[in-house]
């Protein structure tokens, strides 16, 4: 409902918070990832997480859809919520929540299945398409959404692997949008593509934000300087600074943000 | 290392570090070359133990593959068999007097040359002869044409396995007798065709008639209930294990006793299967329905074992990209990891039946070693299997089951060498690679 009404009106929504997080704490074990990290992600904006690797950037990716559950020493506290609602509730199912957060990984990982059947998985399962030919929509206006439609238009039936990396990259992201998620979360999506491939990718995130908010973990400051309007710098599991991108990148607050852009820490 | 890195730019310790290497490189490619050599060794040293294995199977078993064979024009006597007293008359009479046309000099006035010449043919042959004149009594009064077995004595002359130079009283057939074969065969009524018995017949206390198709049979039925039985748990074990049982103490233990109990020694499985499934649950000793039972709970710790390798194996990416999606945890495992794991199920499941199909000691103590002269026609008769038969026939003294037992031995072999080229071709097959 709350999408419906956004995308009527993207101007007005722009500053809407999408995602909160308050307090929110990970241990692996005894090991602390995130240290009291609280953040408001706003809806139909770029934000990029960045930060040195180990940071816990990626684990805190990783609990805005709970992919942490399948981790069984992974503990997460503190409160996370996206439209308001709590997403570690006990009533809320993991499976409805990845429906609405959908996710793309570092490292390409289409499934050993036919294009069409890579992106029509997520609306099959869900049960989004009543007909074939509904289902057929859905899998051509999502390749369309992942820029590589016309690509691979002649070829649907031929499996996703044997794509190459850029393009599997981007069928990764057809696959995610295809179940209509409200929030797109993207650890380094770019980080197996090579620059051209990159490019088109990160083109796409650009246009994906129009109806999607979009979060990225990227290892690239110059990806995030071109991509997203937000940026938050992670360090030793701790969110050290957040803000508009220009502002993180020209006039960072926190010294150690300094260090990171300027390239002594990392 | 550092160290030796910074040596090397200068220049003073650069040329230390070139001579060390040099001084040493020759000790090294030698460690080299000398693993390299017993790494080869070893592999020539396996492949002459198992060309001798076939090779001694092969010499050995080769004759069993040929059946030596008389051709007589039997004359059916209505003197010796009376239709009205079917299915029991004359028939060695009637066989032992076409002999005596073919060796008409032969005196058989003694009741002993009769027993003697008699000898000659296989005891199956009068039971050719009463089946023919059984199921067809208008037989009575003609002349028929038959190809019996001869018996093993003489099977084992002619192929040349009784040596005519030993003393006669060490030999199994007297001089007359060879004289009688040499001369039925200068006739030319005696032939060594393909010995189809040997599948065709159910075992017998004769060797000449002993043939494998009872314990075929009873390995099918038993390799096949034993796959119906340990495939569906042993799959739904590994599964439930690898992907939903929580990681604590108590899995752990499962995990350490499926381990254990692939390693504990068939002999036991067999006496559980004889005091629980024949003893408490009264099932029929012999019966290939209890075996495969019994060669179920040794394939299933197998199965499991390569059913969780095959789940562990498939990558992670592909269990998140669905749960990214929002498939639930069983759409993921049914509908991404089980189909990817399947090639490693499979070749683990044909190895693990392989094993079974091998395996001798449990069939022994659930009596699978009778001596049953009928093939089963169900799981619940009682029959032999592959390798309890050779275990019988190579306990059995006459010369031809020396042959037979080889041969059965190379057919029991021929179907594991299969097995296992069918679980290659499925895992090359299916392999993919993502």
């Amino acid at each position: 409902m709350m999408n419906d009404m956004s995308k009527i009106e993207p101007s007005t929504a722009v500053d809407a918070i999408k995602i909160q997080a308050k307090g929110v704490q990970v241990f692996y074990g005894d090991n602390q990832a995130i240290k009291d990290v609280s953040v408001d992600i706003l809806d139909k904006t770029v934000t990029a997480f960045i930060g040195p690797s180990g940071c816990g950037k990626s684990t805190f990716l990783r609990c805005l859809n709970r992919m942490n559950d399948t981790i069984d020493v992974c503990r997460v506290e503190g409160d996370i919520r996206i439209d308001n609602e709590d997403i570690y509730d006990k009533r809320i199912d993991p499976v409805q929540l990845r429906a609405k957060v959908g996710m793309v990984f570092q490292k390409p990982n289409p499934f050993p299945k036919s294009i069409y059947d890579n992106v029509a998985y997520g609306p099959r399962i869900h049960g989004l398409a009543r007909t074939k030919a509904d289902l057929d929509e859905i899998v051509e206006k999502s390749l369309r959404r992942g820029a590589i439609w016309d690509e691979v238009k002649d070829r649907l039936h031929e499996p996703g692997t044997g794509l190459s990396g850029g393009q599997q990259q981007r069928l990764c992201i057809a696959r995610a949008v295809a179940t209509e998620p409200e929030v797109l979360l993207m650890d380094e999506p770019c980080s197996a593509l090579d620059p051209i491939a990159t490019a088109q990718v990160e083109e796409l995130i650009d246009e994906l934000k129009l109806n999607f908010s979009v979060v990225i973990v990227t290892h690239s400051m110059q990806q995030a300087a071109r991509v997203s309007q937000k940026t938050a710098f992670f360090h030793l599991g701790s969110l050290v600074e957040y803000g508009d991108t220009g502002h993180i990148f020209t006039n960072p607050e926190d010294p150690r943000t300094e260090s990171y852009i300027t390239g002594r820490i990392g | 290392m550092a160290d030796l890195t910074a040596g090397q730019n200068n220049s003073p310790k650069g040329g230390d570090t070139a001579d060390a290497v040099r001084a040493s490189l020759a000790r090294r490619n030698r460690k080299q070359k000398i693993l390299q050599g017993l790494g080869l060794g070893a592999i020539g040293f396996a492949f002459l133990m198992l060309f001798i294995l076939v090779a001694s199977l092969v010499s050995s078993g080769y004759q069993a593959f040929t059946q030596t064979k008389i051709t007589l024009e039997v004359y059916v006597d209505p003197e010796e068999i009376e239709p009205e007293k079917l299915p029991r008359g004359g028939f060695k009479d009637v066989l032992q007097a076409s002999l005596s046309e073919l060796l008409p000099e032969v005196d058989t006035s003694d009741r002993a040359t009769r027993k003697a010449l008699s000898g000659i043919l296989s005891n199956g042959a009068q039971f050719d002869l009463r089946d023919r004149v059984v199921a067809d009594p208008a037989l009575i009064g003609q002349t028929i044409t038959m190809t019996v077995p001869v018996s093993d004595p003489y099977d084992q002359l002619n192929k040349g396995t009784i040596d005519r130079d030993t003393p006669e009283q060490n030999r199994r057939l007297n001089d007359a007798e060879i004289a009688w074969f040499d001369q039925l065969k200068a006739e030319g009524v005696i032939s060594k065709p393909l010995n189809t018995g040997l599948v065709t017949n159910a075992d017998s206390r004769f060797p000449e008639l002993a043939g494998l198709k009872g314990a075929l049979i009873g390995s099918f039925w038993a390799l096949f209930v034993c796959f119906v039985i340990s495939f569906p748990l042993g799959i739904g074990a590994a599964i439930y294990l690898e992907e939903f049982a929580p990681k604590n103490k108590v899995s752990d233990f499962i995990e350490v006793n499926i381990n254990n109990l692939a390693a504990v020694p068939s002999v036991v499985f067999g006496l559980l299967a004889l005091a629980v499934f024949i003893g408490w649950f009264g099932l029929p000793r012999s019966a290939p329905f209890v075996g495969g039972m019994t060669l179920a709970l040794m394939t299933m710790p197998t199965i499991i074992i390569a059913t969780r390798a095959a789940l562990k194996a498939v990558p992670p990416s592909i269990r998140e990209a669905a749960l990214g999606i929002g498939a639930s945890k069983h759409q993921v495992v049914f509908g991404h990891v089980l189909p990817l794991a399947m090639p490693g199920i499979l070749t683990g499941t044909i190895i693990g039946l392989a094993q079974a199909l091998g395996e001798t000691a449990p069939l022994l103590l659930i009596g699978m070693n009778a001596f049953i002269t009928s093939a089963p026609a169900g799981p619940f008769d009682s029959a032999t299997a592959l390798p309890t038969q050779i275990f019988i026939w190579a306990d059995s003294p006459e010369r031809g089951f020396v042959s037979r037992t080889s041969a059965a031995i190379l057919v029991l072999l021929g179907f594991l060498v299969t097995m296992n080229a069918i679980a290659i071709y499925l895992r090359n097959k299916f392999e993919r690679s993502w």
